[in-house]
């Protein structure tokens, strides 16, 4: 809590700064210009909320501007509501707009959501001016100004939006540090894995942008009141989005600093400019303003708050920190726990937790998997094992809900899961890892564990509880503060296994857990997946490394083109001819003993 | 209903012409698009320069002396070809190469952020730049040809169309510089780097293509074309500074309706948004006719966004 005050402290004394700059300012332009600077800085933080945090690049911000802008201009007119009222009426517009364009837009990823996004407010446009909006202007209140906001001292207005900035800023932050922001973090860095971690992407998303727009929306009226005129053009225009794109991405993507910080230079820089030069230099203003994006994007991609961040993180960065103790810890633990050949087990005991029926899927005409059953009882290991191209991983993204099912169905405690979700199959208690790791690489080990930990915790300090103790099941609970993109390959395999523990699966689904490990590495692996059976955990496993998966597993599926060929113990398994054939081909076979 | 089908055939004829102009300068954005997956915003606006380009061609450096007002116009809009392509070369040597092909890895969202920011600023300064350069008037390239007309007909009992002359040799020209810029990509050894670049970038640089020369090629190809297509436009529209930010929606809706990598697709995709256009003034006020592009781009993107043309491709 303490620091949650601390961190505060630069905000409030930036506003409170800012605040008595403002009231300094005497000539009525700059008074202007003041009051713009956190209207921009607003419109950057909401469009943050949504393209900083998630990813999905929006173009199309203007619409929720826009369409608040025009909610209080024509409330004041038809109806003279005062702004007071209707800002927060845009606001809930600019909500509505958010979820109404964002649940058929989010059906489309990357450059599709762009372009989608930048077709709204453009569209919207058209419609206002072929309703004869060209130019609405707000009536002057001459008998009750206040209650019309409409302030005789234009640093009231700087004031009121100085007031909606660090409202705004106070949310954002809230957001970034709860569930709701490792959420929205998650699905920036990869989407796929945010949902097989139990993240429901499509419904954190939704709650961005409706969000988004509404703090969009309110921004825009506010605009509307200090302007006093609204056109199509100056809320809904391709200009308009690039503003709250520019001023973010200027300052720096996905932090609440970046558009504020974006705001602060470039609205005063162009306006000045603008008063200055404009009468000689016609668009000296546009010039600069564009010179000074390209260098930005050219020296520092992100935003000047992430460079300058690294920046001074070079500087006062101890020379390196001594990276053997981890590895170090590592060791003692799993040497602490020796690995013992696992007990043997008789076949068909314990309750069926996960059955499969008669899976099929095909891609075209590839049969990629097709007529699979078997039955995965508790604390039973399953190896998956076949050449490669069989369908082993195909089968795990059907399993998981990353693929529906052509035909078939995935019986979970006798429940019938087929055709789920992954989310809804993560809370449903499937929990995997991935043969080509997806991390998230800009996050620590504990954010990456603490986003698998939120589907089965309420509040963040248990999802927190949880990660910690996934964490330590793994053993890396001595480097949890270290961002993913530093880990080494086991590291990173450990953390993907923690953030699969981390929401408390009942069954476990690895995929290559062990793929690009060295043989002693490996063998760390091995003794962790060992200790999680050891304390009760049903996993299936997909592996190469017979040697491994034999001291493993209790029993085999071997697959190979997509079907079952031989199901049984290691030592069967291991020995059966068509195994033998469908991993070294035929010609092996003269080999084979007996 | 002889009125009725008039209008059509006439609307029809127009949606046709300009429709095959919104190909060429679709083709433009596809070819960088396709090739080089780089959304360009400031493509619009290279449009403008060519538009501006042409038009200092035929006024004032001779064009119009040596090739007189009717066919004047379209030699300069040609020649503004090559130097918008030249410009563009240099602005993806001095800029884009920075932010795109081989230089993406490091960069977060694959330096979609970056490459979206920087057309941006070259965008902001190609239109305010303009200013002080071209000034704020309108500006045309008008010859004889763009006030008159052919007339099909009379036919069909009394029915007949009319077509506008400049927008007749508007569509050749837009139509014989697409056939060059197919043959050019289907048969030569550039265009065979192009399309293993655009393929599979990885693959062709193994196979020792300069993925970033391919990259450049694309770029100021694309410019050219684009910059082409612009002075065709502007022999019956008056264009300003800002008319890029006009456009762009509409090259991105021919892209994306095409299929986005398809050279071919875009210009199917832009012909269709022609045609879309000049078709709903028959039941839309004019005012709407460019909203209903975007309804149009809109529908297309939820319900086939891989375009006409294009494959879906999915992993997981």
């Amino acid at each position: 809590m303490m620091r949650g005050w601390r961190s505060l402290l630069p905000i409030i004394v930036f506003t409170a700064l800012y605040a008595a700059v403002s009231l300094s300012v005497t000539n009525s332009y700059y008074q202007l210009v003041m009051t713009l600077v956190p209207v921009w800085a607003i419109f950057g933080l909401s469009w943050n909320l949504l393209s900083g945090y998630t990813g999905l690049i929006s173009f199309g911000h203007a619409a929720f501007f826009g369409v608040g802008a025009y909610a209080v201009a024509l409330g004041q007119i038809y109806f003279d509501l005062s702004p007071w009222v209707m800002i927060p009426i845009a606001a809930v517009l600019g909500g509505l707009a958010g979820l109404l364009i964002g649940f058929p837009t989010f059906r489309l990823q990357g450059h599709y959501f762009a372009l989608a996004m930048l077709a709204y407010p453009l569209a919207i446009l058209y419609v206002f001016e072929w309703l004869g909006l060209q130019e609405v202007t707000l009536p002057i209140k001459r008998d009750n100004p206040i209650a019309y906001m409409q302030f005789s001292d234009h640093r009231l207005y700087t004031l009121l939006a100085l007031a909606l900035m660090l409202a705004t800023i106070l949310l954002t932050r809230a957001i970034e540090r709860s569930r709701f922001g490792m959420a929205l973090l998650a699905i920036k860095q990869n989407e796929a894995a945010a949902e097989a971690a139990g993240i429901n992407t499509l419904a954190w998303k939704l709650r961005a942008i409706t969000l988004s727009g509404a703090i969009a929306g309110a921004v825009g009226g506010f605009y509307a009141v200090v302007l006093l005129v609204v056109t199509p053009q100056s809320v809904f225009g391709m200009l308009v989005s690039a503003q709250a794109l520019t001023v973010a991405m200027f300052g720096g993507v996905g932090t609440v600093w970046g558009p504020v910080i974006g705001s602060v230079i470039l609205i005063p820089l162009a306006e000045t400019l603008n008063a200055e030069a404009g009468s000689r230099f016609p668009g000296i203003q546009g010039v600069i303003y564009g010179l000074a994006i390209i260098c930005v994007v050219l020296l520092a991609p992100e935003g000047l708050f992430w460079k300058v961040r690294d920046v001074l993180r070079k500087r006062s960065a101890p020379p390196v920190a001594a990276p053997g103790a981890s590895d170090l810890s590592i060791a003692t633990a799993v040497a602490a726990a020796p690995i013992p050949l696992r007990p043997k087990r008789t076949q068909g005991t314990g309750d069926v937790v996960l059955e499969v029926r008669n899976l099929s899927r095909s891609f075209g005409g590839l049969k990629a998997v097709q007529d699979v059953s078997f039955k995965l009882r508790r604390n039973e290991i399953l190896g998956i094992i076949g050449p490669n191209g069989a369908g082993k991983t195909t089968l795990f993204n059907l399993l998981n809900g990353f693929l529906r099912p052509g035909t078939g169905e995935i019986l979970l405690d006798g429940r019938d899961m087929s055709g789920r979700k992954p989310h809804e199959l993560c809370e449903a208690g499937i929990g995997r890892t991935f043969q080509i790791m997806r991390p998230f690489l800009r996050m620590s080990i504990s954010d990456n564990v603490a986003v698998g930990a939120y589907v089965r915790a309420k509040t963040d300090a248990k999802a927190r509880q949880l990660a910690t103790e996934a964490i330590a099941r793994v053993g890396l609970s001595d480097i949890a503060d270290r961002i993913a993109g530093e880990l080494t390959t086991k590291e990173l395999r450990l953390m993907e296994l923690a953030r699969a523990l981390a929401g408390q699966p009942r069954i476990l689904l690895l995929d290559e857990t062990l793929a690009g490990l060295g043989h002693d590495e490996a063998n760390e692996v091995v003794a962790v997946i060992q200790r999680l059976a050891r304390d009760g955990m049903t996993i299936a496993i997909i592996e190469h490394t017979m040697q491994a998966m034999v001291r493993l597993v209790d029993s085999f599926l071997v697959l190979d083109h997509g079907a079952v060929i031989v199901e049984g113990e290691p030592e069967a398994v291991t020995r059966d001819s068509r195994v033998i054939e469908a991993y070294l081909g035929k010609k092996w076979m003269a080999h084979v003993p007996n | 209903m002889t009125q009725a089908l008039e209008g059509f055939l006439q609307a029809l004829s127009a949606g046709l012409l300009i429709g095959a102009v919104y190909g060429l300068m679709c083709v433009g954005l596809g070819l960088i698009f396709g090739v080089m997956r780089v959304i360009n915003f400031a493509q619009g606006d290279f449009m403008m320069l060519g538009m501006y380009a042409a038009f200092y061609f035929f006024t004032a450096l001779g064009v119009q002396a040596t090739f007189g007002n009717t066919f004047g116009p379209f030699v300069a809009i040609v020649l503004a070809g090559p130097v918008l392509a030249a410009f563009g070369y240099v602005v993806h040597l001095a800029l884009i190469s920075r932010v795109s092909g081989t230089r993406t890895s490091s960069l977060e969202g694959e330096g979609h952020y970056a490459q979206l920011i920087l057309t941006l600023g070259i965008a902001l300064i190609l239109q305010n730049g303009g200013l002080l350069v071209f000034g704020s008037v309108l500006a045309s390239i008008r010859t004889p040809l763009s006030s008159s007309a052919w007339e099909l007909g009379p036919m069909l009992g009394d029915i007949s169309v009319f077509i506008n002359k400049a927008r007749g040799i508007d569509a050749v020209v837009s139509l014989v510089t697409m056939m060059l810029l197919t043959l050019l990509i289907t048969r030569s050894r550039i265009g065979k780097s192009l399309r293993a670049a655009a393929d599979n970038p990885t693959a062709a640089t193994y196979m020792g293509i300069d993925v970033d020369r391919a990259h450049r090629i694309a770029f100021a190809l694309g410019t050219g074309i684009t910059a082409i297509s612009g002075g065709l436009l502007a022999t019956n529209y008056p264009f300003h500074l800002f008319v890029g930010v006009e456009y762009v929606i509409v090259m991105y809706a021919g892209v994306v309706l095409g299929g986005m990598g398809s050279i071919i697709g875009a210009f199917w995709g832009g012909m269709t948004i022609g045609l879309v256009q000049q078709m709903s003034t028959l039941i839309l006020p004019t005012q709407l006719q460019n909203a209903a592009i975007f309804v149009v781009f809109l529908l297309i993107v939820f319900f086939r966004p891989q375009g006409f043309f294009g494959r879906m491709v999915e992993r997981t």
